[in-house]
């Protein structure tokens, strides 16, 4: 399926400095994993060093969180966009 | 390497660190956040507007905060709308010095400038900038300037 991902600003240089990639892919982490292969510096800021989507970092499809659909295992259907958003937590 | 060699610098005049220490003061002892919008530049990352938000963190707000996704989002559209960009963030650390922490540096991403100030016993103290190396591995101070004619951070 032909989706777009939208790249957020403070990752774009880890992109290619585009604001969104167009790609292949069947399901959310399919296209994620296609997304990090082509730009593999995205790859330690989306995901942990044992392969989990970091947990400030949160991927809709459309408007939908995946948490709340099938998470990376969510099909895509040709036209879809994916976002990523983060949430920002820290403290001392 | 993507991170310039040279220490980044950001622009924070003396009214917007007032701000930025009023409300950690007034947050006290929760932790306060909210996003810093402004501009990049070739003279460095100027912030424009504070953004107060709620700290999302009701568990452990004394010792962590949390900007939900939708507050991101919020905060993003009320940036583009003023003409200007999230390029970064601020909490506060009660009771402790205005260094980022093991669980900052976990929930970080380089590029966006992360203000903390430190508030002992109520009053605010030192405001500091930082910015996370592009590996991931450590924060790198940034440079706060107030600009030409205000006076420079404690």
């Amino acid at each position: 399926m032909a989706v777009k991902v939208m790249i957020p600003t403070p990752l774009r240089p880890f992109a290619g400095k585009k604001d969104s990639i167009e790609l292949k892919a069947r399901t959310v982490g399919e296209a994620l994993g296609s997304l990090t292969t082509e730009f593999a510096e995205l790859r330690k800021h989306l995901y942990t060093d044992d392969g989990k989507i970091r947990s400030f970092v949160n991927v809709y499809l459309n408007d939908e969180d995946i948490r709340y659909l099938e998470k990376e295992n969510t099909p895509l259907k040709d036209g879809d966009t994916i976002s990523i958003v983060p949430s920002i937590a820290g403290g001392r | 390497m993507l991170l310039k060699e040279k220490m980044q610098t950001l622009l924070l005049n003396e009214k917007l660190a007032k701000g930025i220490r009023s409300h950690g003061s007034q947050m006290y002892p929760h932790e306060c956040c909210g996003a810093l919008f402004g501009l990049d530049s070739d003279s460095g990352r100027e912030v424009r507007e504070l953004f107060p938000l709620v700290n999302r963190r009701t568990d452990s707000p004394r010792n962590r905060f949390s900007v939900t996704p939708d507050d991101v989002l919020y905060a993003d559209r009320a940036a583009r709308d003023a003409g200007l960009a999230v390029v970064g963030w601020y909490h506060s650390h009660p009771d402790h010095p205005a260094i980022p922490s093991e669980f900052d540096r976990e929930h970080a991403w380089p590029w966006y400038s992360y203000v903390i100030v430190s508030v002992a016993k109520g009053e605010a103290q030192t405001v500091a900038s930082w910015r996370l190396a592009d590996d991931r591995m450590r924060f790198e101070p940034e440079k706060i300037s107030a600009g030409a004619a205000a006076n420079a951070m404690p």
